[in-house]
């Protein structure tokens, strides 16, 4: 294999699985330290400046970062049951950054008062427009947000209850946004894209997000329509207050977020036995596992393998659903339902939540804005820029390429605003995008001594503490999870394997002692013939089979070798680097930030330009 | 600093014969100095001990005074221990022996442990075939006290100070190959392909076993003008021959062109394929093997690989007719039979 190029910037990158994992690519280990270390301002502002909801998302985040997780891939010795680790809690962590976080306004990006001319229009008040528009109003751009809604924040406010996600810290997360001089036009439906590009906007960003919940279309529909609902419009209503209460049974269609969402709000709403009823099997739902496991302890009944057959109804009135028991068959990956033959189930009902997906809408979009929309009625979108066939208009969010969720609306919203940028200054949106920010310093402090704290320890993951059901089943506004205090969230910021602190190599300092190769406790270093990659991975003192794992091969070495290690399971413990005799081997911090349209304050952004 | 190794390891490091994986083979974290190759010569115990399949608990490591003599911590925490007095090793090793001559010896020493200090005793235990591996990590500078010359440091070598070693050195190779070694290896710390192999055909050696390891003091003796640095031995090594070892009931697989290969089968059952690098060269002839040696000086080169075996000659238990149960399982009136019989003894001699 040929020398592993360090310098790209995607090698380390994608070392910190976490950060490479995250749409957003916040960085996860810096601000995991930061909190370690009780600079919760500091690790919010990373987390602001990166996927400007970082209250909302330590609640709600759908946590990609969290399977990719080194210490999922690791088994301690001192395990009793020789499972696999759990990841570190990075979600819950990022919230003690926002719950224990002190003044950050001067950390704030300042506004121009002076504009800078252009104006933009976003349509539709949610995570992603509002990342747009953090982004280029302190450019000087000037900002029209349009929404059909009392209140900004789109679906994280009109599906996520608020026991899960406190209004408070939703509205302090938004207007800290709105509050930088976004024009808030709402309450007011944008019926007409050709009526908005008729006005003097320069550009026209989209992120309505995917507003259309599936129905259920089966014999009884319409004889029980007053008591079938849609679960994301049901959901909006309640967040709304325009639906106070549910029937006493209430069965709740689909598995995945939303429906957890939909059943643990019916049992807040007056539901007693409200159940969950998917077509799949437990493990195959949608949902993550988490919000399986709160929905489980509300004392919610699953039933699994369930295919809706009828809505069931007695004198006009919904009284339950049929259903027919099937099995998940499995051929070429692909799974088909089989029918296991027994009666249909019947299952009472007051009311019904169909939760079984939800889609993009666009009524409002005229054939003669020149916006070409695919098969599936999506948008056409270049992946990179956002831009629509009709080049004033951008697309992003949910709106863009179907449903996903806060985290990736936020990051569409960061590129949304660099293609904007570049489009307005007459740029080049592809060649002319800005390369990301990276910094790779020592981490050395002294012999054997890192500025980070390089020791692995062998906790396992801590469980948030809940509010107990008799509480929180009483108020919906009750948040249920109590969040980590500060000395559990420092033993769980110390279960963070700091991998954005690199194991840097410099071949034409090493002599070839074998120290590294004998003190690396997960076997990752070998100094072998070179070969090509299939070979090689064949070679090594332990399996290297997880060929999404990258090789980091050295130079020839004077021996004819190279060096070769396994990123896979690498600890990041240094060790290799203590016993280096010749510092051929350093703890390097890497750092990597997503470049935003404009130039964010932040610990590893610089300070903001009035301090 | 680390003073502790983290406890994850691989989750699909390999497992042996007795289903453990190395990390049952792992001693403390070293405290030497880093690249010291001592700590190399400790993994490549690991890895000898781990593919042999030896259980740990069944092992004895003992060491004198040293450097080399701290190294059995780094090593098979689980098996027993005893680090003793200067130079001193061979009597303890033999003592443990006579009690228990059913666990496996490994003995750690340096060139200051048993070329000045240990000279008497290293002598006595290679010519009583003490059942063994006696490991010399040698670097030819006594590090424990600042990189003084030693008596293995080769004449004419400069020490850090820049000064020249005005004496002859001792090769305990050649010592051991005159006074009557069974088994007699050199190798070099960075070296493990070398290195392990030859462990293995140690520890299944029935006799005395020496293996003297090239091991670079980092610290003191790895700078230009020293012969025993990192880049002068592998400037200078000059391999004798290639030890395969076979495992018993296990089939040869590595191939070698006919006739150069030398088949040697071990008491245990296992054997050695001897591929010679040298084709005139066999290292079941003594008188061969002195010549190889003293040519290979002559040259400045350092002969490494497997120099003597014998595994013909009977071993120190055996020579003193010990018997087949280990002295430590005899009851207290087998071994002190009491005042009668020594009565009826003391009677005999009268």
């Amino acid at each position: 294999m040929l020398p592993t190029d360090i310098k790209d910037p995607e090698y380390f990158h994608k070392v910190v699985d976490c950060q490479y994992a995250c749409p957003a690519h916040t960085p996860v280990p810096e601000y995991i330290r930061l909190i370690a270390r009780r600079q919760y301002t500091e690790a919010y502002v990373i987390n602001w400046e990166s996927n400007v909801f970082p209250g909302v998302l330590g609640r709600t985040c759908d946590r990609p970062c969290e399977p990719a997780c080194r210490r999922g891939r690791l088994v301690s010795e001192t395990s009793a049951d020789g499972k696999p680790e759990e990841p570190v809690a990075i979600c819950r962590l990022k919230r003690v950054a926002a719950d224990n976080k002190g003044d950050i306004s001067n950390w704030l990006p300042q506004v121009p008062v002076e504009k800078n001319g252009k104006k933009i229009a976003l349509v539709g008040a949610g995570p992603a427009s509002l990342t747009v528009a953090r982004d280029l109003l302190p450019l000087g751009y000037i900002i029209d947000l349009y929404d059909e809604n009392p209140r900004g924040g789109g679906f994280m406010r009109s599906q996520i209850p608020s026991f899960r996600l406190p209004v408070e810290v939703l509205d302090e997360e938004v207007d800290r946004v709105l509050d930088l001089g976004v024009n808030q036009i709402f309450n007011q439906r944008v019926d007409s894209l050709e009526a908005l590009l008729a006005q003097d906007y320069d550009a026209i960003f989209v992120g309505t997000g995917a507003p259309r919940g599936r129905d259920l279309d089966l014999p009884g529909r319409e004889e029980a329509d007053a008591n079938v609902h849609i679960g994301i419009d049901w959901l909006k209503s309640v967040a709304f207050e325009h639906t106070e209460q549910v029937g006493k049974k209430v069965v709740v269609l689909g598995g995945g977020n939303t429906a957890m969402d939909c059943c643990r709000t019916a049992r807040r709403m007056g539901g007693e036995q409200v159940t969950i009823t998917v077509r799949s099997t437990f493990d195959a739902m949608k949902a993550s596992p988490w919000e399986k496991d709160d929905a489980l302890r509300e004392g919610i009944p699953f039933l699994p393998n369930h295919t809706p057959l009828t809505y069931v109804c007695d004198n006009g009135r919904l009284v339950g659903m049929t259903f027919d028991r099937v099995e998940s068959v499995y051929e070429d990956g692909k799974r088909r339902l089989v029918s296991t033959g027994e009666e249909p189930v019947f299952v009472e009902a007051d009311d019904v939540l169909v939760a079984i997906g939800q889609e993009v809408s666009f009524p409002w979009i005229e054939q003669s804005t020149g916006i070409e929309f695919n098969e599936w009625g999506e948008p056409v979108v270049d992946a990179t820029t956002f831009q629509s066939t009709n080049p004033k208009v951008f697309f992003g969010g949910d709106a863009a390429f179907g449903p996903e969720n806060i985290i990736t609306a936020v990051a569409h919203g960061h590129q949304v605003a660099v293609s904007i940028d570049l489009c307005l200054n007459e740029k080049d949106m592809l060649a002319d995008r800005p390369a990301p920010g990276t910094h790779l310093f020592s981490t050395k402090m002294g012999i054997h001594e890192w500025s980070y704290d390089s020791p692995v320890t062998n906790d396992e993951r801590f469980a948030v503490p809940h509010l107990a059901n008799e509480v929180a089943l009483v108020d919906r506004r009750a948040e249920v999870e109590l969040g980590f205090d500060p000395q559990i969230a420092f033993a769980e910021a110390e279960r963070c394997l700091n991998c954005d602190v690199q194991t840097v190599f410099e071949e034409k300092k090493c002599i070839e002692c074998d120290a590294c190769v004998d003190i690396c406790p997960t076997n990752c270093i070998s100094f072998v013939g070179n070969a090509d990659e299939k070979t090689l991975r064949a070679t090594l003192s332990a399996p290297a089979d997880q060929t999404d794992q990258d090789l980091y091969v050295s130079g020839d070495l004077p021996t004819g070798r190279v060096m070769v290690k396994d990123e896979n399971v690498c600890l990041h413990c240094g060790l290799c680097a203590e016993r280096c005799p010749t510092a051929a081997w350093d703890m390097q911090q890497f750092s990597y930030t997503v470049t935003k349209a404009c130039r964010i304050p932040g610990p590893l952004t610089g300070k903001p330009a009035n301090v | 600093m680390s003073y502790q190794k983290p406890t994850f390891r691989h989750p699909q490091l390999p497992r042996n014969g007795l289903d453990l994986t190395r990390s049952s083979y792992e001693g403390l974290i070293s405290t030497l100095c880093a690249g010291c190759g001592h700590d190399s010569i400790s993994a490549a115990v690991i890895q000898a001990c781990w593919e042999l399949d030896i259980e740990p608990h069944r092992v004895a490591k003992v060491s004198g005074i040293g450097c080399s003599s701290k190294s059995p911590t780094y090593f098979l925490n689980k098996s027993h221990g005893f680090n003793s007095v200067h130079g001193r090793m061979p009597s303890v090793a033999t003592g443990a022996n006579v009690a228990n001559h059913e666990l496996t010896y490994i003995g750690v020493s340096g060139d200051g442990d048993s070329a000045s200090i240990g000279m008497g005793q290293f002598a006595h235990v290679v010519r009583r075939n003490l059942n063994m591996l006696y490991l010399v990590e040698n670097n030819g500078c006594y590090g424990l006290t600042k990189g003084q010359d030693s008596a293995t440091a080769d004449e004419g070598s400069k020490s850090k100070s820049g000064l020249e070693n005005p004496f002859e050195n001792i090769d305990l190779v050649g010592v051991a190959l005159e006074i009557g070694a069974t088994f007699v290896a050199r190798s070099f710390s960075g070296d493990k392909d070398q290195l392990v192999p030859l462990m293995k055909a140690a520890l299944s050696h029935r006799g005395f076993a020496l293996i003297d390891v090239i091991s670079p003091c980092v610290t003191f003796n790895n700078h230009h003008g020293s012969t025993k640095s990192y880049d002068y031995t592998r400037d200078h090594i000059h391999t004798g021959n290639i030890v395969d070892f076979v495992p018993a009931r296990s089939e040869i697989t590595a191939h070698y062109d006919a006739g150069d290969t030398t088949l040697v089968d071990l008491h245990d059952g296992s054997s050695l394929n001897l591929a010679k690098a040298q084709p005139d060269y066999d290292p079941g002839d003594k008188g061969a093997a002195v010549n190889a040696l003293l040519k290979s000086r002559e040259k400045g080169e350092i002969l490494t690989g497997l120099i003597y075996i014998d595994t013909t000659e009977p071993d120190f238990h055996e020579v003193m007719s010990l018997g087949a149960a280990p002295l430590n399982s005899l009851s207290q009136e087998t071994l002190c039979p009491g005042n009668e019989q020594l009565q009826k003894l003391n009677a005999g001699f009268r």
